[in-house]
């Protein structure tokens, strides 16, 4: 078992080496997978053939000293609602059941192209919506940790998967921190790119204008290694930068000393757990101790992100899953009569609640008369709050404070109220909806042994100075080695 | 902001959602709450603020007017809950 | 009781694009059903929008010959409606930032000229096609997508109509425009122009505009005006009775020629517009946009003043000549060749018609260039050949688009031009008939018609007819 709680940077290594082969790997990985995953039922479609085909493909390659790409034989999770061509994509939603797509993401084209394995898909809050993967039409997946506890959301499937040796990386996404969250409940790497880094091409919108597809690693350089893989150009996604994409481990290891970091007096405000308090104060002792400068610094609009994000994101999606009718793909209800009951059943039985929920909020949003109080009035304090940001990194390189309020909270502890789940993203909300990078890192555990991620944000694009940042921390601590009990 | 039950009736017609008596109740009251919470940002003055649509300036993006391959027809109705012929199907359309 | 009417006009247009507005899939129309179609345009999940340039500058350059302000920050709304033939059940049209606003177009009403506004001019996307079978008790609609993403641009009119004959004039105007432009084949056979009219009554005198009610599926101009013409009727005798008009939408019948309801403003839609997030904001500079500007062509109504003023064609002639692009092309390069404008437009509007009708003919792709019409008509009026000949010349060129000297050549149809050639065919004419020559001598001057009629028969219409005329009233003076 110890060769599956290798990064997977070491396990590349090995590969490349010699040393193992792929399909070894993969045989192993299955088998820990049909052990445990009954348990953290983290994945929802396995793709057992051809994780086998590539692994064989890359071993041929290694023996026959053929050049190979920068993921060469490295398994990885998909989130089930990234689109991958020929595999079963069903945004853990009964209307897509059956959806097979005919196209790859422009991310899993990449990871293809960079040989890496694909092992299967895995589990989310329905659409992504949710943050703690209980959302999800086939199964509740269990935090590795603790398996009474949720594993956070929406990409608790990968993370878990991630946290329990079940993948070597995932990918995840995030529209409110649905790769943070899960991340730091999973004691896990979880980076979300700015907006625009990251194609969206295949990723099953949510929300448009906060979507963004993101790492989810054992550590950090693994989750260099990937960003640099996914990010770039897409002529098909015009929301997407052409920005170069540097080697993002160069340079990682080059310290603390010097910089400095904003400590937003928000984020520690009523509400914070105890034990996640300590752990991120013991945090900034360690940089500082490093060599960081800490400085007070002052988001004042953060109180009003989640407001703003349920606004946005809900008008968007509301516009965004009614492609979701019956008509030309998905689930269409059976025994229905005329056209309107046609997409009234298929969608009231295709869809769960949460995401009733959010199509209702947003369609109430955006209905005649009140386009203006809540989307307009939402979008313009989003402005604000990325005003926020852009005057605090005048004075500093980046911010640093927790990714969740909480650790890990209980399985159906908070389903029933749907404000307080929103309230669990306050921290992660406002990177989504100003745009700018942001990664979560292990930091502690709480008195239950539950994992404590600490957040680190910078400017737009500054993603190397960020992993630098969360790198430095890593390498002088080992949360991110304690591994959960299975 | 109340929202009463012809509200949660309107808005599900808009979503195309069919609702018990008892979903309504609920759904209702949740979003009563959640729109309780969001007139929070009535308290800030947006008067002279412009709407962020998208997080940063790119603008005139596009392609050239260039063929470039379609779906097999197949491969497209196949994926569709119903069909006839070279047709995708549903229940008739009154005009 | 007298109503004013007010009637507004949208228009849609398909633009001419190869491929579609925001994938690469082909627009042609009559495709085998369902094959030009792709995840995109079919809204499958995950897939993003990208605009087609050329459909943006089209769309732009219809703004600017419209006369209208272009909104130098512009960008794409959703509007939110379900219907099957809408694979994403949103349109990406524009709503708060219309590409072009303000403009108006200078229609002609009985040769009174007269100003439309046009209230905005912004792009979007076509839907899918329904087909419903006709089969009795078929319970099912089938859907064609090849059409779903076409672009397609609107044109909202303000109500500035006050009857048909403006309607007319507006829809004809607007037509012949986007037509010069290029940016659509406006062909109303196949839907790539649209109508829908928006009418209410007034009394007259009174400033508050009447409820509004609009109608849609009207496939041709005809069935605009008679669906107006219908529908004033309707209200006017609605408030003749007492009633109120209710502001609605209605669906034209044709074949019944009368339209029915299709929903009431309670039932109106709530569109739910919002900015694209898919799709980032245009902003357009003055150098793009005079670039744009550049492009557009000389559009009908200066032409055909034009035409009028330089060239001293009738009103009727430089309609005719300006109703279709092409045609004043052709005319123009034409008179460049040889200055005998209302000849050759005489020979356009006539023959050139006439044979384009008949053998459905592209004037695009003719065989006989204008430079051989030129030479032809300059022929005729320096003497070279009559106009009889002309015809003879001129249906081989347009069949082969051969040179008109070479066709003169082959089939040796020059003018006779020489004296004593034609004195020798006079002389034959005047033997071989005397009575003519008797008739001629009792005073019964039209017989000199038939003379020449002869001369020129046996000549085989080559015979210079001036020269002819010449040289028999010397010969019949001598005779007397």
């Amino acid at each position: 078992m110890k060769l599956l709680s290798f990064t997977a940077l070491q396990i590349k290594r090995k590969i490349l080496s010699g040393e193992i082969r792929a399909t070894d790997i993969v045989n192993m990985l299955f088998e820990r997978i049909f052990k445990i995953d009954s348990n953290i039922q983290s994945f929802l479609t396995l793709d057992e053939e051809n994780a086998f085909k590539k692994a064989r493909e890359i071993d041929k390659k290694v023996a026959n000293h053929e050049s190979v790409g920068l993921l060469a034989g490295i398994p990885i999770a998909v989130k089930d609602n990234i689109c991958t061509k020929d595999l079963t994509t069903t945004c853990a939603s009964k209307i897509l059941k059956t959806f097979i797509p005919p196209y790859d993401a422009f991310v899993v084209k990449r990871l293809k192209d960079e040989d890496s394995i694909i092992i299967g898909k895995t589990n989310l809050d329905e659409f992504a919506m949710g943050s703690s993967t209980e959302n999800s039409s086939y199964k509740i997946t269990r935090n590795p940790y603790n398996q009474n506890f949720v594993p956070g959301g929406s990409s608790g499937g990968s993370s878990a998967a991630v946290s329990a040796d079940l993948a070597f990386m995932a990918l995840g996404s995030e529209t409110g921190g649905s790769i943070r969250q899960p991340a730091a409940l999973c004691g896990v790497v979880g980076l979300k790119p700015t907006y625009g880094r990251v194609s969206r091409f295949g990723l099953v919108a949510f929300s448009s204008s906060l979507d963004q597809i993101g790492p989810i690693t054992k550590d950090v350089s693994d989750a260099a290694l990937l960003l640099r893989v996914i990010a770039g150009k897409d002529k098909n996604d015009t929301t997407c930068a052409d920005i170069n994409v540097p080697d993002y481990l160069n340079g990682i290891g080059g310290g603390v000393k010097g910089i400095k970091i904003g400590i937003p007096l928000e984020y520690f405000a009523e509400g914070l757990d105890a034990d996640v308090r300590t752990a991120v104060d013991n945090s900034l002792k360690i940089y500082e101790r490093l060599g960081a400068k800490l400085v007070e610094v002052s988001l004042p609009h953060t109180e009003y992100a989640v407001a703003v994000y349920y606004i946005v994101a809900n008008a968007e999606a509301s516009s965004n899953l009614s492609r979701f009718d019956g008509v030309r793909y998905g689930f269409r209800a059976n025994n229905i009569k005329g056209i309107d009951e046609m997409y009234c059943r298929s969608r009231s039985e295709g869809f769960g609640n949460e995401v009733k929920r959010r199509v209702m909020l947003g369609n109430y949003a955006l209905s005649s008369g009140y386009y203006e109080a809540y989307y307009l009035k939402a979008s313009k304090v989003r402005n604000l709050i990325k005003k926020d940001f852009d005057t605090v990194f005048e004075k500093v390189d980046c911010i640093v404070c927790p990714t969740s309020p909480v650790p890990a909270f209980k399985i159906a502890e908070r389903i029933d109220n749907p404000l307080e789940m929103y309230l669990s993203d306050i921290y992660t909300i406002p990177a989504n909806l100003s745009g700018i990078p942001s990664i979560s890192i292990p930091c502690g555990f709480s008195r239950e042994g539950l994992p404590i991620g600490l957040q680190i944000l910078t400017n737009y694009f500054e993603e190397a100075k960020m992993l630098q940042i969360a790198y430095s921390f890593e390498r002088n601590t080992d949360f991110h080695l304690i591994k959960p009990k299975l | 902001m109340s929202i009463s039950s012809k509200d949660i009736e309107y808005v599900a017609s808009l979503s195309k959602f069919e609702l018990s008596d008892e979903e309504k109740k609920i759904f209702a009251s949740q979003l009563r709450e959640v729109l309780l919470y969001i007139e929070k940002l009535n308290m800030l003055d947006t008067e002279n603020i412009a709407p962020l649509i998208h997080p940063f300036n790119i603008t005139n993006i596009f392609r050239e007017d260039k063929l470039e391959e379609s779906i097999r027809r197949e491969k497209a109705l196949s994926l569709a809950p119903a069909t006839e012929g070279f047709f995708f199907k549903v229940p008739k359309v009154l005009e | 009781m007298a109503y004013e009417v007010v009637i507004g006009l949208e228009t849609h247009a398909e633009l001419s694009t190869v491929t579609k507005l925001f994938c690469g899939c082909n627009t042609k129309f009559g495709a085998e059903p369902n094959t030009q179609i792709c995840p995109i345009c079919l809204g499958m999940p995950g897939v993003l929008p990208v605009v087609n340039k050329k459909a943006f500058e089209y769309a732009l350059k219809a703004a600017l010959a419209l006369n209208c302000t272009i909104n130098r920050y512009t960008n794409f709304d959703r509007k939110s409606y379900y219907y099957p033939d809408l694979p994403k059940n949103y349109q990406v049209s524009q709503n708060y930032y219309n590409l072009g606003v303000d403009g108006f177009i200078i229609i002609e009403v009985n040769n009174a000229i007269q100003k439309i506004r046009i209230h905005n001019v912004h792009l979007e996307e076509e839907a899918g096609k329904l087909i419903h079978p006709e089969e009795a008790g078929a319970d099912y609609s089938l859907i064609d997508f090849n059409r779903a993403g076409v672009p397609l641009l609107e044109i909202v009119s303000y109500p500035d109509m006050r009857n048909i004959a403006e309607v007319e004039s507006y829809m004809q105007t607007l037509r012949k425009i986007i037509f010069y432009t290029g940016i659509s084949d406006c062909k109303m056979q196949e839907g790539s122009l649209r109508f829908e009219a928006s009418i209410s009554l007034r009394k007259t005198g009174k400033k508050k505009l009447g409820n509004r009610v609009e109608i849609k599926n009207l496939n041709s101009m005809k069935s605009v005006l008679k669906a107006i013409e219908y529908e004033i009727s309707r209200q006017s005798e609605l408030l003749n009775r007492g009633e109120m008009i209710e502001r609605e939408t209605r669906l034209w019948d044709e074949i019944r020629g009368r339209s029915v309801r299709m929903r009431s403003k309670e039932e109106a839609q709530d569109y739910r517009y919002f900015p694209e997030p898919d799709l980032l904001p245009f902003v357009i500079d003055e150098k793009w946009m005079c670039s744009i500007k550049d492009t557009i062509p000389e559009l009908p109504l200066e032409r055909k003043q034009r035409f009028v003023a330089s060239f001293q064609l009738s009103d009727y002639d430089a309609d005719l000549l300006t109703e279709d692009k092409m045609l004043s092309d052709f005319f123009e390069e034409c008179v460049k060749v040889v200055n005998l404008p209302k000849a050759l437009c005489n020979w356009i509007i006539n023959d050139l018609l006439r044979e384009v009708k008949e053998k459905r003919l592209d004037i695009a792709s003719l065989k006989m260039k204008p430079e051989q019409l030129a030479s032809l008509v300059g022929m005729i009026d320096d003497g070279t050949i009559s106009n009889t000949i002309a015809k003879e010349v001129f249906s081989e060129m347009i069949d082969t688009g051969k040179e008109p000297k070479t066709i003169i050549e082959e089939k040796k149809l020059s003018q006779i031009s020489d004296e004593w050639q034609i004195i020798e065919i006079v002389d034959k004419v005047i033997v071989s008939h005397p009575n003519a020559i008797e008739d001629y001598k009792k005073g019964k001057k039209n017989a000199i018609a038939f003379i020449i009629g002869q001369v020129m028969k046996e000549s085989k219409g080559m015979a210079n007819p001036k020269i002819v005329n010449e040289i028999l009233k010397n010969k019949l003076k001598v005779l007397d």
